[in-house]
């Protein structure tokens, strides 16, 4: 199993790094498109704006090498809106591998933007990723940005209404949240993945 | 649902945590990572990492021990103290750290704010507001408050100064209620009440918890999204997880 880490200059790769250790997998980081395509499991992580983030793929020559990726493939936070079609974020043309737009939070009295903390995941489709997820387990947020439920979802969250925190489409999946600082429900998640 | 978080203060001194009262007189409880790790396990949803001697001294936090930190840890951790720049941000992001909280350097120049959530997302982006009543009945703003001899009252008023920050892209708010610290009668619901309705962000009550039942009205009465606690926790006078399940039992949504 060889496990990359894309590497376009985002700030959380070095927590996804230490807990993808900690379940004993070592992830190279990396941004060249040949160690991209030859991985068994590419993860994307990213925190910040999606339009830095999207440039970050395109100088590195990234955005077509992840469109045509067949293995799983994994967004976390800013890396899952990445793999949407469009994100409100600066209107900002995504890479469009999962069919969903990314929209701001409604602004609504009493919620607070950024939605940020520990929020209940509800599974709501069948798929190896949430196997073992228990009603009530809880996984740490932040972010101002969403995707809507649809069909892409597999497991919602609510802020102000639900929205998507795992979506699965094809080999391209994403978690809004952040698994490696989720604690031991994250690690699941991330095991489950690299199980994929 | 979104839970109310309940984060755990670990005041860093020359790579140790410390903690005194009101500020002051600092004496050492603990190793960092060792801590972190006790509170990750107790149930701990966040840590804070303050290194309260960084910005009085012009110096910047030691990377070390945050890399150290976020290897061990799977809970979120924001760390503050003597950050200044982007660069000073970036090197603390890239370390691992999830949230970086800044205080007097906000202070000496309000654009930094501005910078940092233009960089890296005001998600990233934790404004510490150290906070004192003055005798015409003002919550002013204190800047660095690390070193008691160099702590200076400012004329900003702390509401007028929350407001600031939001606009300048401040992901969320600590507001250290200074008359409270250290002395466990409870947090400054006045103040903090006062806070929450013109906080659009994340707040984090900081200074005053005792009992359970000081976080149940931080909570209920001042509507804030954390609390953070230090000697409380050190001193092992409340233990995290039969104070969660005391919240739960009193309907508010905690994460066991």
């Amino acid at each position: 199993m060889a496990v990359v880490l894309v590497d376009a200059g985002g700030t959380n790769i070095g927590s996804v790094r230490y807990a993808l250790q900690r379940l004993g997998t070592d992830a190279a980081l990396t941004s060249d498109a040949d160690a991209i395509r030859a991985a068994s499991h590419v993860i994307l992580p990213g925190v910040g704006a999606a339009g830095p983030g999207m440039r970050r793929l395109r100088e590195a020559g990234l955005v077509d090498v992840l469109r045509g990726l067949t293995q799983p493939v994994l967004g976390v936070c800013l890396g899952m809106q990445l793999l949407c079609e469009r994100s409100e974020e600066g209107d900002t043309e995504c890479l469009g591998v999962i069919p969903a737009p990314v929209r701001h939070f409604a602004e609504a009295p009493g919620l607070r933007v950024p939605h940020m903390g520990w929020n209940r995941l509800r599974v709501t489709t069948t798929h190896p990723l949430v196997a073992d997820l228990r009603d009530g387990d809880s996984a740490y947020f932040v972010h101002s940005y969403a995707v809507p439920t649809g069909a892409w979802t597999i497991a919602e969250s609510d802020h102000g209404g639900a929205f998507a925190a795992i979506v699965a489409h094809g080999n391209f999946m994403g978690m809004q949240f952040h698994p490696e600082r989720s604690a031991d429900v994250g690690a699941r998640l991330l095991r489950n993945f690299l199980l994929s | 649902m979104l839970s109310r978080r309940i984060v755990p203060c670990l005041d860093v001194r020359d790579g140790q945590v410390v903690k005194g009262v009101r500020f002051r007189d600092h004496v050492v409880v603990g190793e960092i990572v060792e801590l972190a790790l006790r509170y990750r396990d107790e149930g701990a949803d966040e840590l804070v990492f303050y290194d309260i001697t960084a910005s009085p001294e012009g110096r910047r936090v030691d990377r070390d021990w945050v890399e150290r930190v976020a290897r061990e840890i799977d809970i979120p951790f924001c760390v503050a103290g003597g950050i200044r720049s982007v660069d000073d941000a970036r090197e603390v992001l890239h370390a691992g750290a999830d949230k970086v909280s800044i205080n007097s350097p906000a202070l000496e120049r309000p654009a930094l704010v501005r910078e940092i959530a233009d960089a890296f997302g005001v998600q990233c982006v934790v404004v510490g507001v150290d906070s004192l009543q003055d005798d015409d009945g003002e919550w002013r703003v204190r800047q660095y408050t690390g070193d008691p001899s160099r702590t200076r009252a400012l004329r900003k008023s702390t509401l007028e100064w929350i407001d600031e920050v939001q606009r300048l892209g401040a992901g969320e708010i600590v507001l250290n209620c200074m008359g409270t610290d250290g002395v466990r009668r409870g947090y400054d619901i006045a103040q903090l009440s006062a806070a929450r309705a013109i906080c659009h962000v994340p707040l984090v009550a900081s200074g005053g918890a005792g009992t359970a039942a000081h976080f149940a009205e931080a909570f209920v009465a001042a509507d804030v999204d954390a609390a953070l606690a230090a000697s409380v926790f050190h001193s092992g006078d409340i233990a995290i997880p039969a104070l969660k399940r005391d919240l739960r039992a009193q309907g508010i949504e905690v994460r066991l």
